[in-house]
C-alpha cells in the first residue's frame, strides 16, 4: 500500500545554517520542503552585521579604507577602489594616471581572485570534495603574493587611498607578475578543461534554477548574475573609471534562453571573465608609464559642506556602490553601502522554490555570496 | 557609452505632469517628491515609456537630525539614463513612507534595512520587520542620537 489515493506527505520545516559549511558564511535560510522539493524559502541574515555604516561615520574618511576590506573579504581591493572613487568624486580630486593603471590592476587580480573562490565553491557543493577547489586556490595563492608585495597584506589590503594607491609596486612585483601570468594560462586551460565540459557539472547545473531578466532586473540584481540571465550591462564598460576606458575587454554573456540564467550559465560567466581580466591585466601592465602614484591630497580630508557622491563599480559580485554625504567635517555624515550581495539575495525565492533539495547548495553557490558584505 | 543623468527640471516638468501634486522641489540633478506621493512617482517612472525605470539601484536614508531624506538610485537599462528622486521627511517621530516593493522587488531588504537601522516604516510592504538586527532590539542604530 505505498501508493494510494491515502498516502499524502506532509510539508517540513528545516533550518539550514546559520552554522552550516555549504552557506558560506553565517547565512541561514528557513526552508520549507514536501519530500524534496522547496515549497518556501526564507533567507536570514544579520549574523554578521557589524554596522560598517556607523563606524564609517566615526573615522575620517581615510581611515574609512580599512572598513571597506571588511565588506567582501576575498575582495578587498575592489571594495578599496569603490569607496576611493566616490571620496575622489566627493573631493574633485583625479588620481595620476600610474595610480589609475594600478588601481585597475590590482582590482582584476582581485576580480580572477573572487571569481576562482567562486567557481571553486560551486565545484565543492557539488560534492567534488577537495580536487577542484584546490586547483582554484593553488591560483589564487599566487595571487595573494602579488598583493603582499603591493602593500604588505594579503586580504586586508587597504592598498588604495582617496587619490590613487599609498605605495608605487616595487621593482620585483612586474617580473612576479609576468610570471604569474604565463603560469597561470596553463593553470587556467588546465583548470577549463577539468571543469568547463566535466560532465558532472554539466548534468548537476544545465535546466536548473532559471532566472529570468525580468525577474533578475526587477529584484535588483547585479553581476555575473545578472549577465548571465542575459543582459551585458557591466560598469567597467557603462560608467569606465579609472584605466577601464583605456583597456580593451568583452562582457561575456551566455546565449540568451527566455527562460533565463541557470546555474551553468551564471558558473560560466565567471570562467569567460577570468579569461577578461587577464587581458586587461596584460594591457595595464603594457601601458603603464612611470609618474607619481596618488594625488596631493591632504591627509585628513574635509570636503565641502553638503557635498555628495554616489561612487560605483562592478565588483566581483555586482554594482557595489559607496553612497557618501558630507557635512564639511573630517568624517562622512552619512556613507551607505550598496551592497550587491545582499540585493542578488532577493531573488532566493525565485531561484529555489520548486527545486530540489539538492541544487539548492549548487543553486546558493551560483549567486556567490559574501556574508561580510551582506550584513556589513 | 555613457549614462546620462536626467536634470532636475526636467523629471520635475515630467513628474509633475504626470502624478498631480506630487513635486516638493529639485536642483540640478535631483527632485525632491512629496513623501506620500513616492508609491504614485514611482510607478509612473517605471511604467512611462521616456523614462522606463526597470532597475532601482539602491534606496539610502540619511538622517539630517532636523528631517530625514530617502534617496532613490535608478537607472534605465534600455534608454541608458539615471535619476535621482529624493523625498524629505519631517519629523524624528512615527515615520512612513510608501513602499516601492511591489514596483521593484529590489526594494524588499533596503526598506526592511532602512526600517531596521533608521527606524523610517513602509506602508505596504508585506514583511516589514528588521533584518540586520534582532526583533525586540530597541532604536534605530543609524539615527545621529544612537549613542
Amino acid at each position: 500500500m505505498i501508493n494510494g489515493p491515502n498516502i499524502r506527505t506532509e510539508p517540513m520545516t528545516v533550518n539550514i545554517g546559520p552554522q552550516h559549511p555549504s552557506t558560506h558564511g553565517v547565512f541561514r535560510l528557513r526552508v520549507t520542503f514536501d519530500g524534496e522539493e522547496i515549497l518556501q524559502v526564507e533567507p536570514i541574515f544579520g549574523y554578521l552585521h557589524r554596522g560598517t555604516e556607523k563606524l564609517a561615520e566615526e573615522r575620517n574618511y581615510t581611515q574609512v579604507v580599512t572598513l571597506t576590506d571588511r565588506l567582501d573579504y576575498v575582495s578587498s581591493m575592489i571594495n578599496n577602489q569603490a569607496y576611493c572613487l566616490a571620496v575622489e568624486k566627493l573631493l574633485g580630486v583625479e588620481a595620476p594616471m600610474r595610480g589609475k593603471y594600478l588601481r585597475t590592476l590590482a582590482a582584476e587580480l582581485q576580480r580572477i581572485a573572487a571569481h576562482l573562490m567562486g567557481i571553486g565553491f560551486i565545484l565543492q557543493d557539488l560534492g567534488t570534495l577537495g580536487t577542484p577547489l584546490m586547483y582554484c586556490f593553488r591560483s589564487r595563492e599566487r595571487i595573494l603574493d602579488l598583493f603582499e608585495m603591493l602593500c604588505g597584506a594579503r586580504i586586508t589590503v587597504s592598498y588604495m587611498r582617496p587619490g590613487g594607491v599609498f605605495f608605487d609596486a616595487p621593482p620585483d612585483f612586474w617580473p612576479a607578475l609576468e610570471q604569474f601570468l604565463r603560469d597561470f594560462d596553463e593553470e587556467y586551460k588546465e583548470l577549463g578543461q577539468l571543469i568547463l565540459e566535466n560532465e558532472i557539472v554539466m548534468v548537476r547545473t544545465r535546466g536548473v534554477s532559471y532566472l529570468p531578466l525580468e525577474a533578475a532586473i526587477n529584484g535588483s540584481v547585479s553581476g555575473p548574475v545578472l549577465r548571465a540571465s542575459g543582459l551585458g550591462w557591466d560598469w567597467r564598460k557603462v560608467e569606465p573609471y579609472d584605466a577601464y576606458d583605456l583597456v580593451e575587454f568583452d562582457v561575456p554573456v551566455p546565449p540568451y534562453n527566455p527562460a533565463g540564467g541557470d546555474n551553468y550559465d551564471r558558473f560560466w560567466v565567471r570562467v569567460q571573465e577570468i579569461r577578461q581580466s587577464v587581458r586587461i591585466i596584460r594591457q595595464c601592465a603594457a601601458q603603464i608609464e612611470p609618474g607619481p602614484v596618488r594625488a596631493a591630497v591632504p591627509l585628513v580630508l574635509r570636503p565641502e559642506p553638503g557635498a555628495e557622491a554616489y561612487g560605483r563599480v562592478e565588483a566581483s559580485k555586482g554594482e557595489l556602490a559607496f553612497y557618501l554625504v558630507s557635512d564639511g567635517g573630517i568624517s562622512p555624515y552619512r556613507c551607505k553601502i550598496r551592497s550587491p550581495s545582499l540585493l542578488n539575495l532577493t531573488v532566493t525565492e525565485h531561484l529555489l522554490v520548486g527545486w530540489k533539495l539538492a541544487d539548492m547548495i549548487v543553486t546558493l553557490g551560483s549567486v556567490d555570496i559574501n556574508m561580510g558584505e551582506v550584513d556589513r | 557609452m555613457a549614462l546620462l543623468q536626467l536634470s532636475g527640471p526636467e523629471l520635475a516638468w515630467r513628474v509633475g505632469d504626470a502624478v498631480a501634486d506630487s513635486v516638493d522641489c529639485w536642483s540640478d540633478d535631483a527632485l525632491w517628491v512629496c513623501p506620500a506621493a513616492i508609491a504614485g512617482v514611482a510607478g509612473f517612472l517605471r511604467q512611462d515609456g521616456e523614462l522606463d525605470f526597470q532597475y532601482l539601484n539602491a534606496i539610502s536614508a540619511i538622517d539630517y537630525i532636523g528631517h530625514f531624506e530617502l534617496v532613490y538610485h535608478l537607472t534605465s537599462f534600455r534608454k541608458g539614463h539615471k535619476a535621482t528622486i529624493r523625498a524629505r521627511l519631517a519629523g524624528r517621530e512615527n515615520l512612513w513612507a510608501p513602499s516601492v516593493y511591489h514596483l521593484w522587488r529590489g526594494a524588499d531588504f533596503q526598506e526592511r534595512e532602512i526600517w531596521d537601522l533608521m527606524g523610517i516604516r513602509f506602508e505596504g510592504h508585506p514583511n516589514m520587520k528588521r533584518i540586520m538586527l534582532w526583533e525586540g532590539f530597541e532604536g534605530h542604530p543609524l539615527r545621529k542620537d544612537y549613542l
